[in-house]
């Protein structure tokens, strides 16, 4: 008997759960199927879900139109660099605190989160008059530098609590054998420090990739990112849904794809592992 | 002892880069975001008219859309937090129940964080909110009746529930976090005395969410005062839809009264840090707490 009252409230929650996970994903959805419609199709009352003809022009109007590779590039080596960059920084100050913590080492991680909640706006314009001072408005080198630095205190962060995961005995015994410090680096610590590089790059690139307060207002044609290109499309002119749609579509399709797989990071590494993560 | 020197040497070494740069990153810009702030400085209109003291400060408090500022900030950020921590905590427990394809429905709540601003501000304003080729205007005349102007007459209300999609995948994985990290006994010894699930929820499961949730709102408070893209594709400011982000975006780069907007600058982050030190707090705890 209980057997299959649990049957009957697992099919329920399944019904509900199901329903309430299609209604949220639903506008993703609605725009990767409007991506497919002509312009006639998209805005058909009442709508059309599958039964339209379905077409790819709205994809190959949206490369000829603005050259949508030029920002899939610019996105790409801007997320890419400032995670690599970030990265780069990140992995010997994560290491030193995790491995060789002094009495500061907590003062300096909090003081690090407190420099990612400095407001962006905040500091606009300094860095908005440096940027044409420097000759690094719209530039891709720029926006690098400046995604780096916001998502630094998260990378190192990120790093700092999967390194603490590394049993310490293992490095003694590294060490015991008389291993140099950069040899215990190299063959000890890396090896066991990938998975959690790994993650803090994925979500590193995620965070990056949807950055839109630097990339709108430190770009123009040149360095654009997709963000940028996407805002672009905030002026409409004539039919425009199918167009926007396969833009879109576009744009988040990496990222989402990548987003899936970091569900577990993103909990960790947004929230400065103040939530404990057990099974996630 | 020598060993042991050089190890701390080589460790501060190692830290150098990173403590250097993002103190670079903090001081620079926050002196001159503060430098700026007291003189009357207009870069297309004369340039650098000298010092004026504290008058940026009450002339952006005391301006006309100073207020209404900060009404529509208090709306985004309160509206928000309130439905993405309740309906968070909803499918939370929802999710942690027994079901087939958890993990695809998972991946489906999740996603519309992964959306870029820019596309869920555009997709929201023209594929559902346009009044009249928008899927609510289909909706509405479907039963009959007039279609809204979303974003003209109900803009703060648009842009919340833009805001709210975006935000509750992050708040339902970190409250699910923290439900799947519960006592599993302890909820079994509790339905075996018969507590009924509402009961459960209110003594056992929520208790244990308090922390959790804690962090949600910490953190969310501060993404949510510098949302930017979501309002600059949709209303620009338009429709009492200026939050204090969008006000001072204006005043530096729209009408290049810099002074005048780093004032508000400077407002914003103290605004930002007074989030900060509370949240700061609860993160401290549990380094201490990892510790022992």
């Amino acid at each position: 008997m209980p057997r299959v009252v649990k049957k009957k409230r697992k099919t329920i929650n399944t019904l509900v759960a199901w329903s309430i996970g299609l209604l949220i994903f639903f506008p993703v959805l609605w725009t990767v199927l409007t991506s497919f419609k002509t312009e006639g199709q998209a805005i058909n009352d009442p709508p059309l879900f599958l039964f339209f003809d379905w077409t790819l022009e709205n994809y190959s109007i949206v490369q000829e139109r603005s050259d949508y590779m030029k920002f899939l590039w610019n996105s790409i080596i801007v997320a890419g660099g400032s995670t690599i960059l970030g990265i780069l920084i990140a992995i010997p100050a994560a290491w030193s605190m995790a491995f060789a913590p002094t009495k500061r080492t907590k003062d300096i991680l909090l003081w690090m989160l407190s420099t990612k909640m400095l407001p962006a706006v905040g500091v606009l314009y300094p860095i908005y008059i440096g940027f044409i001072k420097l000759g690094l408005l719209d530039s891709r080198f720029g926006l690098v530098i400046i995604l780096m630095l916001i998502n630094l205190p998260i990378i190192i962060w990120m790093l700092y609590t999967y390194f603490r995961e590394i049993p310490e005995e293992i490095l003694e015994a590294a060490r015991m054998d008389g291993a140099a410090l950069w040899k215990e680096i190299i063959y000890v610590l890396t090896p066991m420090a990938i998975p959690g590089i790994a993650s803090t790059i994925l979500l590193n690139l995620i965070l990056a990739w949807n950055e839109s307060f630097w990339t709108l207002n430190l770009t123009a044609a040149k360095a654009a990112t997709l963000t940028a290109f996407i805002a672009s499309y905030s002026s409409p002119e004539g039919l425009f849904f199918a167009k926007l749609s396969a833009a879109s579509t576009m744009a988040i399709a990496p990222i989402l794809i990548l987003g899936w797989f970091s569900q577990k990071q993103l909990v960790r590494g947004l929230t400065f592992g103040a939530v404990k993560y057990f099974n996630t | 002892m020598n060993n042991h020197l050089s190890t701390r040497s080589i460790a501060r070494l190692m830290m150098a880069p990173a403590v250097i740069l993002l103190l670079g990153w903090m001081l620079i810009p926050l002196t001159t975001t503060l430098y700026f702030s007291f003189k009357k400085y207009l870069p297309l209109r004369g340039g650098d008219l000298g010092w004026n003291g504290f008058d940026n400060y009450t002339r952006f408090i005391t301006s006309s859309a100073f207020w209404p500022s900060i009404y529509a900030t208090l709306i985004v950020v309160g509206s928000v937090l309130i439905i993405t921590v309740i309906f968070g905590t909803l499918l939370a427990i929802l999710l942690d129940q027994p079901m087939w394809g958890q993990g695809i429905v998972r991946i489906l709540v999740i996603a519309p964080f992964f959306v870029m601003p820019t596309v869920s501000g555009l997709v929201w304003k023209n594929m559902f909110m346009d009044p009249i080729n928008g899927l609510f205007a289909h909706l509405w005349r479907f039963f009959g009746l007039q279609p809204l102007e979303w974003l003209s007459h109900f803009s703060l209300g648009s842009i919340v529930m833009i805001v709210s999609w975006q935000w509750l995948p992050f708040a339902t994985l970190i409250i699910l976090t923290a439900i799947q990290s519960l006592d599993r006994d302890q909820i079994e010894a509790a339905e075996m005395d018969g507590a009924n699930p509402i009961k459960r929820f209110g003594y056992i499961i929520l208790p244990h969410l308090y922390r959790a949730i804690t962090i949600v709102i910490l953190i969310q408070t501060i993404f949510l005062l510098s949302i930017f893209a979501e309002i600059f594709v949709t209303t620009a400011g338009a429709f009492g839809t200026k939050t204090l982000t969008y006000l001072i975006f204006q005043r530096v780069l729209e009408s290049q009264n810099v002074g005048l907007g780093s004032a508000g600058g400077v407002y914003a982050i103290i605004l930002a840090n007074i989030v900060a030190i509370f949240l700061m707090r609860v993160v401290g705890k549990s380094l201490d707490a990892k510790k022992n």
